[in-house]
């Protein structure tokens, strides 16, 4: 995708990549902010919004003042609700579900809404270690001066803790089992003693911790049942219809092109519905109409694959192709997302091609970009 | 006596003569504010919505057998499908209303239609819930909304805003007719209706009476939604009459105090004055009529939850119950009994999870801007907090609990059909329940109550009153002490008894009845099939007519075949009879006249067929050996032989298909009564014919003879050589139906198969011996291809 950045054009061009949500929506979140304190709306302590507004943040609505808040999560709002109102409570949050349901996005934008400030962040890997939930030492200090305040490396935890905000742990089932236990401390006491210093950080209120975990990995590193009960879990679920998965590819695609800057392309709408179709025949393993089966490849086939096969597709259509998004400009990107197994997934997709694709009326050039590209 | 009248009649309590109380059907908080409102009224008449022709039934509320959920159920003896039911759950606010002026020994009664009229041919529609009519109102209604403009309508009040307009008004509008009250409540932000009344209605009201605001409330709404037209709304504008006129009725008997419980929709066309008699009469006159029956049937939540006569069932009776039974913290035990019920199935939920559970229901219902968490965040919080986002777990307890099992009871006393009776007396007699959750039971037949049982289910599966299932199939029992049921009573089963009532007026005489209607007309086959079923079911009575009917049948049908069908059926019913020690002597002749009419036929109905003809024949062939082995076992030792002295004569000829030839061959040597097996099977292969004659031969001679095969090694020889003999084309020919043969071998025999093969044959000479190594492994090789595609 380098070569999509340089050929952008100069003027207005994002000054990162891709910028915090609390940046990206700040205009939303001081609307909402400007809202709640109009209406009088009670805020738990340290939330910057409240919690009626943070789910408004998530699923987006009209405000009185005619504002309008962009939907970040496309889907139920009942769900939202939950996560929401877990989080005014003693418990903490466990996003679950499969991979590219938006836990990691839903989680930013709570994070950004609750907290205004999404970076307090535990990347989950099978290398975490104790230190990035309790604190670590700055070595050099701690041999020079001893333990002191100032050689404590905190936690993305105890920062939290201490400011009272949120705080995100990705992929909590890669953390290893017994790291994942010095959470339930955290959890259970709200405090984190540092004996070293001989004494304690207590978590003030606003502090909560918002965990995602991807129900595909289920046995990695199994929650303990003790941690388990700190959590409520919200399932995220893959979207329900055709209709609110195009949504999403689309409203996610727009944001990404712009933060490219990639110019406009057109026909984009046909090619996102046909690229959701094919994902979506391909999970449930039948096709729409429900009359034929067809083989589910392997790989996921969630809206974010969708999402980066469509981005891919229009930055070849706007720096290679004519401008207009073609079926030729999806195929390759298509292809490379339901075939990761060279055999088996190959032979799926062969079979949908030639018992699904080539028959349906109006996707013959699809067909034909995708057997060249196969 | 005109209202004028009461009026100045001194006597006359301080509230008016007729009170009326628009309820929510099934709704636990109109229930529990109806009880208090009957107590401040102190009616001396309660009306209630519903047939008047149940009148008669209402002294059974309160009797401590009838139990809830229970449902009138109305018939039409002549035609019983014709039936309706008014169930009632304990929190039916018409249940209550019953209840309270039983208790008091005050009268009561229905005021609806007669199910006399709405049962008539014409007068189904009454009870339909019609879709015409219901799609707008005729005149503006914005015109008539302008008038109410200034002050606070009954409708804004229940609302807490602005009354609906535009398309909101079009939904309530759809909503309006059958649950105007929850059509208010989801207009409200609300989507549990019961915690609407709890909150809005009840709780903005501090403890005075909510009806007359619920009164006032429809009448707007009936003005929102306007005049309706179709048949629906002529059905209810009889309805109306009807409650008017009988209202009327009262006061014209003296009553001073009438308390009318309705849907909330009719309260506000009931209200004093009622208006002129006249126009009521009028829409009454000439509706057609019909004899109909009433009585109480047992019901059960799950059926609450259906749509009934009582307009759109519910989804949650359990809930219900709860929310009517738990004066206090409904949430709170409802999360208590959440996790018991989840600890009942050994997930495992601690008191912290419960209180955590309580707040998150309560932080939604605040955050969705409800004062009350309503059965949705309660459901949102036993997800998320207790199941851990599991569906399936939230799934135990949407079923135990949301809905429920429960089983209403009718006492013994209420007036039913004859066939009921019996019915439940044998039940009780049988030590059997009648239980709305499945379950199944294991039979020994041995023992004299487990007989009674099995006699029981057969009868009534002859009654077509499906209430016990055989869980395994009936042949499998054949002969064998053991049968198992599965049983599950559905409430609508009391349609099914009432039907099956026209037959007799106990278990046995009508399922007797029943099997001589339909042995008219029935073909051989299907009257041995009858016989059988008969056996089982113990109605020797029936019994002896079948037998006639099917002798007498098996003397007019000329098909051999047709009888060969026939006689498993009444083989496998000969050897029921033993084993339930029933006197079969007479249906073992008709088996054997059956079978003795097959020898002298078979010869005739096996000359010239084609290839599926033969399968057929084949199969029955099969069927009859089989019988004729059971009749044998039974003492007709002559009976068989003359069967096996008919294939003996049949195998020789030279006409008859191959594939019989082969089977027929076959079941002469299993008898031993053809000793050259390895001869007969060397001269099928040899002669000159077709090698798809041959592979026919094979299939008929060796299927299920697999262990012929393991054991004779000179057959085996013969087959495998033959096998091998086969060129290029003909093998390719032949495989499937070689394949087919092996396919009927276990997976054992099949292995066993293949290493006597394989070993070079340890039991006896291998084949062809004497060939060269090289020659022989390719042939092993084809055998191993042919066995492993059987085996597949
Ligand atoms: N329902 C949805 N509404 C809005 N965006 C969605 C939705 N589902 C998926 N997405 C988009 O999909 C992309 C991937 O989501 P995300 O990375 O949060 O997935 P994830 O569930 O964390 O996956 P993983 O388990 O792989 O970490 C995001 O860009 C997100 O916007
Ligand atoms: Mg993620």
């Amino acid at each position: 995708m380098t070569a999509s950045t340089e050929l952008a054009p100069a003027d207005g061009v994002p000054a990162v990549l891709r910028p915090h949500a609390e940046v990206a929506f700040a205009a939303e979140l001081e609307a909402l902010e400007a809202f709640d304190a109009e209406e009088g709306r009670p805020r738990p302590p340290r939330w910057r919004l409240s919690p009626w507004s943070v789910v408004t943040y998530l699923v987006g609505g009209t405000l009185a003042d005619g504002t309008v808040v962009s939907a970040k999560y496309i889907g139920s709002r009942r769900l939202m609700e939950v996560a929401v109102a877990t989080l005014t409570t003693d418990r903490a949050l466990l996003l679950l579900g499969l991979p590219g349901t938006a836990k990691s996005w839903v989680s930013e934008h709570l994070a950004a809404a609750v907290s205004g400030d999404s970076t307090l962040l535990v990347q989950g890997t099978s290398g975490t270690a104790e230190e990035s939930i309790r604190y670590g030492w700055n070595y050099a200090r701690l041999l020079a001066e001893g333990p002191t305040p100032e050689a404590l490396v905190p936690s993305p935890v105890m920062v939290g803790m201490e400011r009272g905000a949120l705080t995100r742990v990705e992929e909590l089932t890669r953390i290893p089992s017994d790291v994942q236990d010095a959470l339930i401390t955290v959890l259970s006491e709200k405090v984190l003693p540092v004996p070293e210093l001989g004494r304690e950080v207590a978590a003030r209120p606003g502090f909560n911790v918002i965990a995602t975990a991807n129900d595909r990995d289920k046995g990695v590193n199994d929650l303990s049942s003790a941690l388990r009960r700190r959590f409520n879990t919200v399932v995220l679920p893959l979207p329900t219809d055709v209709e609110d998965e195009v949504r999403i590819v689309t409203t996610r695609v727009a944001d990404l092109t712009a933060s490219l800057s990639l110019p406009p392309v057109s026909t984009a709408a046909e090619e996102i519905e046909r690229v959701v179709t094919v994902f979506r025949e391909l999970r449930a393993g039948v096709t729409a109409d429900g009359r034929t089966a067809v083989r589910s490849p392997t790989a996921t086939l969630s809206a974010a694959e969708a999402i980066s096969v469509v981005t891919n597709g229009i930055a070849l259509a706007a720096h290679f192709g004519d401008g207009v998004l073609r079926p030729a400009d999806v195929a390759s990107g298509i292809v490379g997302a339901v075939v990761k197994d060279p055999v088996a997934d190959a032979q799926a997709w062969q079979e949908y091609l030639d018992v699904v694709v080539r028959e349906r009326p109006g996707w013959g050039a699809f067909y034909e970009a995708c057997r060249d590209s196969t | 006596m005109t209202l004028a009248e009461l009026e100045t009649d001194v006597a006359a309590p301080p509230r008016g003569p007729v009170e009326v109380f628009g309820v929510r059907h099934h709704g636990p908080g109109s229930a529990r504010s109806l009880v208090a409102a009957l107590d401040a009224y102190d009616p001396d008449c309660v009306l209630v919505e519903g047939p008047p022709d149940a009148d008669p039934l209402l002294r059974f509320v309160g009797d401590p057998g009838l139990v809830p959920p229970v449902a009138l159920l109305a018939y039409a003896p002549e035609e019983p499908r014709q039936a309706a039911f008014w169930p009632f759950a304990e929190f039916s606010p018409e249940w209550q209303a019953i209840l309270w002026a039983r208790r008091r020994e005050v009268e009561v009664g229905f005021c609806d239609l007669p199910a006399a009229m709405t049962l008539a041919p014409q007068g189904r529609t009454l009870l339909d819930e019609a879709s015409d009519g219901l799609d707008g109102p005729d005149g503006s209604d914005d015109a008539e909304r302008g008038e109410e403009a200034g002050e606070r309508s009954a409708v804004e009040e229940l609302l807490g805003a602005p009354a609906p307009r535009g398309g909101d008004a079009a939904a309530l509008r759809r909503l309006a007719g059958r649950d105007p009250l929850g059509a208010l409540a989801q207009a409200g932000g609300y989507d549990d209706a019961e915690r609407w009344w709890e909150d809005v209605v009840e709780g903005r009201l501090d403890s005075s009476s909510p009806f007359p605001l619920v009164l006032e409330a429809m009448g707007e709404l009936r003005r929102l939604v306007g005049q309706r037209h179709g048949r629906y709304a002529e059905g209810e504008a009889r309805r109306e009459a009807m409650m008017r006129q009988t209202i009327r009725a009262a006061l014209k008997r003296g009553r001073t105090r009438v308390a009318v419980v309705c849907g909330a929709w009719h309260a506000p066309v009931l209200t004093a004055p009622l208006g002129p008699a006249a126009p009521d009469a009028r829409t009454l006159r000439g509706a057609a009529k019909r004899k109909v029956v009433c009585t109480w049937v047992p019901w059960t939540h799950r059926r609450l939850a259906a749509s009934s006569g009582y307009g759109a069932g519910i989804t949650s009776p359990g809930w219900y119950a709860h929310l009517f039974e738990a004066r206090d913290a409904p949430v709170v035990r409802w999360l208590t009994a959440v996790a018991g019920e989840l600890r009942g199935r050994d997930l495992p939920v601690s008191s912290a999870s419960v209180i955590e559970a309580v707040r998150l229901a309560e932080t939604l219902a605040t955050l969705r801007g409800r004062p009350l968490a309503g059965l949705t965040e309660v459901t949102d919080a036993t997800r998320s907090v207790l199941c851990d986002g599991d569906e399936l777990a939230l799934r135990f307890v949407t079923d135990r609990l949301v809905v429920g099992e429960r089983l209403g009871e009718v006492p013994a006393a209420v007036p039913t059909v004859p066939l009921e009776a019996d019915l439940a007396a044998t039940t009780r007699r049988l030590r059997l329940k009648r239980e709305p959750a499945a379950r199944s039971l294991d039979l020994d037949l041995r023992r004299g109550i487990d007989r009674e049982r099995s006699q029981l289910f057969h009868r009534l599966r002859l009654l077509e009153l499906a209430w016990a299932a055989p869980a395994t199939s009936d042949v499998q029992a054949t002969g064998t002490f053991r049968e198992t049921w599965r049983l599950q009573w559905h409430p609508e089963l009391a349609i099914a008894v009432v039907e099956a009532a026209v037959w007799g007026t106990t278990v046995e005489a009508a399922a007797t009845a029943r099997v001589d209607a339909v042995v008219e007309g029935q073909s051989l086959v299907e009257l041995a099939r009858t016989v059988e079923r008969c056996l089982l079911a113990a109605l020797p009575d029936a019994l002896d007519r079948l037998l006639a009917a099917c002798a007498d049948q098996a003397a007019r049908d000329a098909d051999v075949l047709h009888l060969m069908e026939a006689v498993p059926a009444l083989a496998r019913a000969a050897r029921y009879g033993d084993v339930r020690g029933t006197d079969t002597t007479a249906l073992r002749q008709t088996s054997e006249v059956l079978v003795r009419r097959t020898c002298a036929g078979l010869a005739r109905a096996t000359t010239g067929l084609d290839d599926d003809s033969a399968v057929r024949v084949r199969d029955l062939v099969d069927a009859v050996h089989a019988a004729v082995g059971l009749l044998a076992q039974e003492g007709a030792t002559d009976v068989r032989r003359e069967w096996l002295g008919t294939l003996a004569a049949l195998v020789g000829r030279a006409d008859l298909a191959p594939l019989l030839q082969g089977r027929l061959t076959r079941l002469l040597v299993d008898a031993e009564l053809v000793p050259d097996a390895p001869a007969r099977l060397h001269r099928a292969l040899s002669y000159g014919s077709a090698a798809a004659a041959k592979a026919a031969w094979v299939e008929g001679f060796f299927t299920d003879g697999a262990v012929l095969l393991v054991h004779d090694p000179a057959l085996r020889g013969l087959l495998d050589g033959w096998v091998a003999g086969l060129g290029d084309e003909e093998f390719t020919d032949v495989l499937p139906l070689v394949r087919r043969t092996f396919g009927t071998f276990s997976t054992v025999q099949r292995r066993a198969l293949a290493q006597r093969l394989a070993h070079g044959d340890a039991a006896g000479p291998a084949p062809d011996a004497d060939g060269p190594d090289e020659l022989v492994a390719p042939v092993l090789a084809t055998v191993e291809t042919i066995l492993e595609a059987g085996r597949g």
